[in-house]
């Protein structure tokens, strides 16, 4: 049996083919605007990869989840995301989620979602703050892990506020604090976000990070000086919604 | 999907018709908040006026933004609550859905239900240069103290003496007993019509109880709520004799908090039906059901016990027995908890109450009449992942 799981969040879509249970091919893509394109356009270049031309079933997930209209049905990132952790790690008790633009803690039991909390409708703590942040500094997103990592000590980011955030790193910049250092503390204001979220569940180890920010190390560092406990990070944290939803499509 | 209509939802729609357009041939009205006790206007003959109900017709017409921004233009924070700015809007809009209030004669503000009533009716006054009477209700976090009910009682003498000089009336303390018992019967009604959710399937939602509770709200102590809500509930018995709910094949129970999205009701309540999940009950409609206890002997003091014994002037650990007295009476399987922007004291807690109710909660973020705080796609996807997570 081959199915197929679409996640197409707000920033990237992925896609991934499952054979009997086994991963045989996945895509990253950025999305545009027409999100029905991209879903297509991202199945489109699975198939070509694994070299075949139909799927048993299909199962749509994300934000823009119910523009998939090939998809056999529709399942919520929340439950995606848990199956999908428990898929590369079977002893995940805890996924912390940080998407484009929601974040999420789910707490996991016999193996179904027993609680989730999810970001308020605010921005921060989220993968925008960084990316508006790397914009603010002039810098790549996927340079900010390493450059976090050169820090002497972490500058304090006291606005939650993205747009006030924003700022305040500008006149960090404009008073001659170090870019490693500054980095290094929206790296901080961004895990004690979510380490607040998290206490609203029951945070139980083994905690697995998913999203595209998990490939920060600076990041898993920072979440786990604030939640006191070790992360671990799946070995593709970027599909893990997506091999989610393809597991629902094999049940 | 077609929702079922309830044929009690035309009447009422006539009944408040009515009741607006008594307004404009009142000679006296008060603009009244929603929980103070209206039981002493009526006595008197006195026209209570609802902003907060006109508040939530704005927010089912989805004009909110547009009147909001009348209120705004004159530097009323968007921080400040959509009913206060909608209808604060109004007045200097000088119409709005039901072409605006009548001007009041005076103003009475309990704040038992929360404190920007007070400001706001302050406001009110100043525009309309009449007088305002605020009964003061003392919050009460742990026990209903006697002092507490003694302080509200002599207010309430004071607001008759208040009533007469601004009016010119006399109250009839037969008039206010008559109107007093006319409340509590059109309470209980309504409260039967509310425990019907108990049955399953249920044959109302909270969005028929949200709907159809205009009448216990601002018509409590006349007849209209006594018959109204009698008729109401004959229309639910049917239902349950056949066997009708009032979602198609309910497989999930749950329970509202919070006062409603007026401009979503029919987007929630499709949503909802779609996904066999009915929301039978909810903390809004069920605040006015526990209204009046009464003890003929001293009816002031009754009064002054019930409206300072009110949901939302009670500490959270009585705010949770309520929550859970409800979910295990009508056997919620979870809680959808709406964070209204606009209702503080209603909002505030909610992430602590989470831990102290017996089944699993999810918080939505929205406003009862600002839709320009609603994210459909948010919302949706912390609905959808809870009904996955509960079925």
């Amino acid at each position: 049996m081959i199915v197929a799981g679409i996640d197409v969040g707000s920033l990237t879509a992925k896609c991934v083919l499952l054979k009997d249970g086994e991963i045989v091919a996945y895509k990253v893509i950025k999305v545009s605007p027409n999100l029905e394109e991209t879903a297509e356009k991202v199945f489109g270049e699975v198939l070509r990869e694994a070299g075949i031309d139909k799927v048993d079933k299909i199962v749509a997930t994300g934000y823009g989840r119910n523009k998939v209209s090939f998809a056999d049905r529709t399942v919520t990132e929340i439950s995606c995301h848990a199956k999908g952790a428990l898929f590369f790690i079977p002893t995940a008790r805890t996924v912390i989620d940080i998407g484009g633009q929601d974040s999420k803690v789910i707490s996991i039991e016999n193996g179904k979602v027993a609680e989730f909390v999810m970001n308020d409708k605010c921005a921060a703590g989220t993968g925008r703050f960084l990316e508006v942040m790397a914009s603010a500094l002039h810098l790549k997103i996927e340079e900010l892990g390493d450059i976090a990592e050169r820090a002497e000590r972490a500058t304090k980011i006291s606005s939650t506020c993205t747009v006030f955030a924003e700022s305040e790193v500008i006149s960090h910049l404009a008073s001659g604090e170090r870019v490693e250092d500054i980095v290094a503390g929206i790296h901080e204001a961004i895990a004690s976000r979510i380490a607040a979220m998290a206490r609203r569940v029951k945070v139980e180890p083994d905690v697995v990070l998913t999203g595209g920010v998990a490939k920060n190390k600076a990041m898993k560092r920072a979440l786990e000086r604030e939640l006191g406990m070790e992360i671990k990070i799946p070995a593709e944290p970027q599909i893990v919604g997506a091999v989610g939803a393809a597991l629902f499509a094999m049940s | 999907m077609t929702l079922k209509k309830l044929k009690a939802t035309d009447r009422m729609k006539q009944i408040m018709g009515g009741y607006y357009m008594m307004g404009e041939q009142a000679e006296v009205n008060g603009w009244i908040t929603s929980g103070a006790p209206v039981e002493l206007l009526y006595a008197m003959d006195i026209y209570p006026v609802y902003p907060e109900n006109h508040g939530a017709l704005i927010g089912a017409a989805k004009q909110g933004p547009h009147f909001s921004d009348f209120a705004e233009k004159m530097g009323f924070s968007r921080d400040l609550c959509s009913y206060a700015r909608c209808d604060i809007g109004c007045v200097f809009a000088g119409t709005s859905p039901v072409g605006g209030l009548p001007e009041p004669t005076f103003l009475f503000a309990c704040n038992n239900i929360c404190n920007t009533v007070i400001k706001w009716y302050q406001v009110l006054s100043r525009i309309f240069k009449v007088p305002l009477f605020i009964l003061d209700t003392p919050f009460i976090r742990k026990d209903l103290k006697e002092s507490y009910i003694r302080y509200v009682h002599d207010q309430l003498y004071e607001f008759v003496d208040f009533l007469e000089k601004t009016t010119g009336r006399e109250l009839s303390d037969l008039k206010l007993k008559e109107t007093l018992i006319k409340s509590v019967q059109g309470v209980n009604g309504y409260s039967e019509v509310l425990k019907m959710a108990k049955n399953k399937p249920s044959p109302l939602t909270c969005f028929d109880a949200f709907l159809n509770m205009a009448p216990i709200v601002c018509l409590r102590g006349t007849d209209y709520p006594i018959e109204f809500y009698a008729e109401m509930k004959k229309e639910l018995v049917e239902r349950v004799e056949r066997g009708e709910g009032a979602v198609e094949n309910e497989e999930v129970r749950l329970l509202w908090d919070n006062i409603p999205v007026w401009y979503r009701l029919r987007w929630l309540a499709e949503f909802f039906a779609d996904r066999n999940a009915c929301l039978v009950a909810d903390t809004y409609t069920n605040a006015w059901t526990g209204f009046i206890s009464m003890d003929k002997s001293d009816v002031f003091w009754s009064m002054a016990e019930t409206y300072t014994f009110s949901y939302l002037n009670i500490g959270i650990e009585h705010t949770a027995e309520a929550i859970n007295r409800l979910i295990d009476y009508y056997d919620v399987d979870g809680v959808v908890i709406h964070s209204n922007r606009s209702c503080k004291p209603y909002s505030f807690g909610q992430y602590e109450l989470q831990k102290m109710i017996d089944v699993p909660s999810v918080v939505i973020e929205a406003d009862m009449v600002d839709s320009r705080v609603f994210s459909e796609a948010q919302v949706e996807t912390r609905l959808e992942a809870f009904l996955e997570m509960l079925k």
